[in-house]
């Protein structure tokens, strides 16, 4: 926009930004996605005050379904997994903006039909042509339904003025060349500012949050390097099994759908430099550049590490082995756990190894990060007196019971000197985050504004594969089969003797 | 869990708490603010239970102190509230008596809590010059609420003659989704000017006259100012531009309707925001809001001498 809005003044912090005229057509409605994300989270902004007058939500799915039956679906889904209380005006105005599309994806009458209801809307609503695509479908979908948004001229828009825009969420791809593809498919019809990839991990206060604590503190960017920083720890354990998801995670497994993804954008957060600015731009290119920094252990085999979860018991209750959930081939080598060591060829973390790891089943659900320090180079104490002192850390809780912790040494209340770890702990507050808006609040409104610095480009989706693809080549050539592990546990064997050879153990989350 | 101290010192509720802290752990964890409450026996509770919800976004230390009879001997009965009973804060309920009454600060200071700062709200009628009165001077952060006062208007003028930096005002708080909304409006093409502006309001509708301000401030064009009697509430506000006006209505205290020039009417849930959600706003930012004090010491004096106020009867739309 190049001309200044006379009520807007950068100082005044309190004015919330409105989108303008606009509205969401999301596919794929019938999804757990959608319902218990995507509609909660459009009535929480819409609740907050955050969505423009007009604002419409169009559902398109297989569905013998009406607008009202639609209506139906997200009124039990925001009533069920919204935030916000549900307020009744609130409820009935947002529903005037509902529409649904009942259709194929092959089936042009139905994308034509879908062309006529958004333009219906901008003459009831007053959408002014502005609309948002979110494909919460299968990516083997992506190009049929591009190719249906071109063909109805529903992928660009008619005017300057108007802004169409694409969302899409991970996986994006299997592997570099699929994502390559995948990118090629959306950016034949959209233009790449036009393109929104969802991580959601990045919506995440938590994860905001860390270049806050960096950038905004004195305390801890000297300390923030290989001098002081003897490794990185960063962990996403899920408590549940694969579900109902076996057609999906059959052949993908736990490093494609959590390692390439969230884990090395927060391993990018962790370790970039600072940007010059937050703008979109500054922003990635440092994530890029500390991406392309990233350097594979040369021995695969003793650095990264796999497994499936066996049979047994979790949290009190007897679960299946990975390769007895149903639709799971019981010869499948798709693992459950993947550990890996990285290094990061930079100047600032020269020697200083990241060990990523994921999992299902494991001991419980929880993200961390967890920054270990090196022990204090002497210790003027008598040797009995630090016997239980660990290494420092500074741990950011990304998920659940989000926070930071510092753990230090303190001596212990007594006549004799002894020291013993403590931990020092700042919580977002025990109530504070069911006020924090959820992840996908603050992405659909960014996508609304055209806001882009918390969505990952596809340069940053490369690089990240190209992190991953060696190891996923490796581990199909070796021919070995994942380690099985104990439900409820932290793990296979394998990820321990990874760290104990660097001399080092995995800190329990 | 409530807990009655009556007859006592600050020294003796500040040790209460410590134990207190030292039992249950948790109870004093991840404060970020002292809010302290200045309020009548009558408002109290309302004035407590609405700090306490918006505690759940800012974890804090409630001390509410309410002023009893400045008659018989100085007597200060307190209680503390943590767990179920205070959200996610801790709450000294603090009353005072007698002589007691005139130096309520001296029991205020002991239990800040450290180095965190200080907001101070005044639920109903507030000192002439907040930034003046003991307590408020303790605090970089002074909440009023002309609406919540007997003359509304006469309380305006004290909170524009005592403007220090750092006080704000519930009734600018209710402002924020019309002042969006306004500014979202005018993000969009085609991006004209204004020439003039007009505001819809009940007579003593305080923030109906801080909009008239903010608009005159912003824009520089006259705007009138119309006070309708029959209402409370703010009703609507209109932009002209050239191509037509831009208006915002609301005729029923919950929904909005934004009118923009060759484009269909678009309706927006526009409700009036409660106590506590307006508090939770407040507490987000504790530096000075610029804008509202440009607005109270300039913009409303702006209105008065570009802009007109007139009268009307209201004709509500259901």
């Amino acid at each position: 926009m190049s001309v200044q809005n006379p009520l807007r003044d950068k100082r005044d912090k309190r004015l919330p930004r409105i989108a303008g005229p606009c509205g969401v057509v999301i596919f794929g409605v019938t999804g757990d996605l959608a319902r218990k994300k995507l509609m909660p989270a459009v009535y929480d902004l819409a609740n907050r005050g955050l969505l423009p007058p007009g604002f419409s939500l169009v559902g398109f799915a297989r569905r013998d379904w009406a607008t009202q039956d639609f209506g139906k679906i997200v009124h039990d889904a925001v009533k069920e997994h919204a935030r916000t209380p549900f307020r009744e005006s609130t409820w009935r105005q947002l529903a005037q903006g509902f529409r649904f599309v009942p259709g194929d994806f092959s089936d042009d009458e139905a994308f034509d039909r879908l062309a006529e209801t958004v333009h219906d809307l901008d003459r009831q609503q007053g959408t002014g042509g502005n609309f948002a695509f979110y494909l919460s479908i299968p990516p083997s979908f992506f190009d049929v339904v591009c190719k249906q948004l071109a063909r109805s001229g529903l992928a660009t828009p008619e005017n300057e003025d108007q802004w169409r825009r694409v969302i899409i969420e991970k996986p994006f791809g299997h592997d570099l060349a699929s994502a390559r593809e995948l990118n090629a498919t959306v950016e034949s019809i959209f233009p790449p500012d036009s393109i929104f990839r969802i991580d959601h991990y990045l919506g995440k206060e938590t994860v905001q949050n860390i270049m806050a604590l960096r950038f905004a503190n004195q305390l801890f960017e000297p300390i923030w390097n290989a001098h002081y920083v003897d490794h990185v720890q960063i962990t996403m354990a899920e408590d549940i099994g694969i579900g109902g998801r076996a057609g999906y995670y059959d052949g993908i497994g736990a490093a494609r759908d959590v390692i390439q993804n969230h884990l090395l954008q927060l391993l990018a957060l962790v370790a970039m430099e600072e940007p010059v600015s937050f703008d979109a731009a500054d922003l990635r290119a440092e994530k890029e550049k500390v991406l392309s920094a990233v350097r594979l252990p040369l021995d695969l085999d003793a650095y990264t590490s796999r497994g499936q979860y066996a049979a047994g018991w979790a949290g009190g209750v007897p679960v299946k082995a990975f390769l007895e959930e149903d639709g799971i081939p019981p010869a499948s080598t798709t693992e459950t756990y993947a550990a890996v060591r990285l290094d990061i060829d930079t100047r600032r973390w020269a020697g200083v190894p990241f060990y990523l790891r994921t999992g299902k089943r494991l001991g419980r659900r929880v993200t961390e990060v967890a920054i270990v320090f090196k022990r204090a180079p002497h210790l003027p104490f008598e040797s009995t007196a630090t016997e239980e002192l660990g290494e420092n850390a500074l741990v950011i809780r990304v998920q659940p019971d989000e926070g930071v912790t510092i753990r230090f040494g303190s001596k212990v209340p007594g006549t004799a000197m002894e020291v013993r770890d403590v931990t020092m702990d700042f919580g977002y507050g025990y109530a504070f985050t069911e006020e924090s808006p959820e992840a996908y609040e603050r992405l659909i409104l960014d996508v609304l504004l055209g806001d882009p610095p918390l969505f990952p480009r596809h340069e940053e989706v490369e690089l990240s594969w190209k992190i991953l693809d060696p190891i996923e080549e490796h581990w199909t050539a070796s021919g070995s089969k994942p380690e099985q592990y104990l439900p409820g546990g932290w793990g296979p064997e394998a990820a321990d003797a990874m760290l104990a050879r660097d001399g080092r153990g995995w800190r329990r989350p | 869990m409530i807990i009655d101290i009556p007859s006592t010192t600050a020294g003796g509720v500040g040790k209460r708490l410590v134990e207190l802290r030292e039992k249950h752990g948790a109870v004093a964890l991840g404060r970020v603010l002292t809010l302290v409450i200045v309020v009548d026996e009558a408002d109290a509770e309302d004035a407590i239970e609405s700090a306490n919800k918006a505690s759940h976004e800012h974890p804090c230390r409630i001390i509410a102190i309410i002023r009893g009879t400045s008659r018989g001997s100085a007597r200060l009965d307190a209680q503390i509230r943590v767990g179920g009973d205070a959200g996610a804060s801790e709450v000294v309920v603090l009353r005072t008596f007698g002589p007691l009454t005139g130096h309520q600060e001296s029991i205020v200071v002991p239990l800040l809590l450290p180095d965190n700062p200080v907001v101070v709200w005044w639920p109903a009628e507030a000192p002439e010059a907040p930034s003046e009165d003991p307590i408020g001077s303790l605090a970089q952060r002074r909440i009023t609420d002309v609406a919540a006062c007997k003359r509304p208007i006469a309380a305006l003028h004290d909170r524009v003659e005592g403007y220090r930096p750092g006080d704000t005002d519930l009734t600018w708080t209710r402002l924020t989704l019309w002042r969006a909304l306004l500014a979202a409006a005018l993000d969009q093409p085609p991006y004209e000017s204004v020439s003039a502006a007009r505001v819809v309001g009940g007579p003593d509708n305080a923030s109906a006259d801080l909009l008239a301000g903010w608009l005159a401030k912003c824009l520089d064009v006259p705007v009138t100012r119309t006070k309708a009697s029959g209402v409370d509430g703010l009703l609507s506000v209109r932009l002209d531009r050239e191509s037509g006006p831009i208006t915002i209505e609301r005729p029923d205290d919950e929904n909005a309707v934004l009118t923009v020039p060759g484009r269909a009417e678009r309706r927006v849930s526009l409700p009036r925001r409660t106590a506590a959600e307006c508090l939770a706003e407040e507490l987000r930012r504790l530096d000075p809001d610029e804008i509202y004090g440009e607005v109270i010491r300039e913009g409303l004096k702006r209105q008065h001498e570009t802009g007109k106020t007139t009268r009307t009867k209201a004709k509500v739309r259901r």
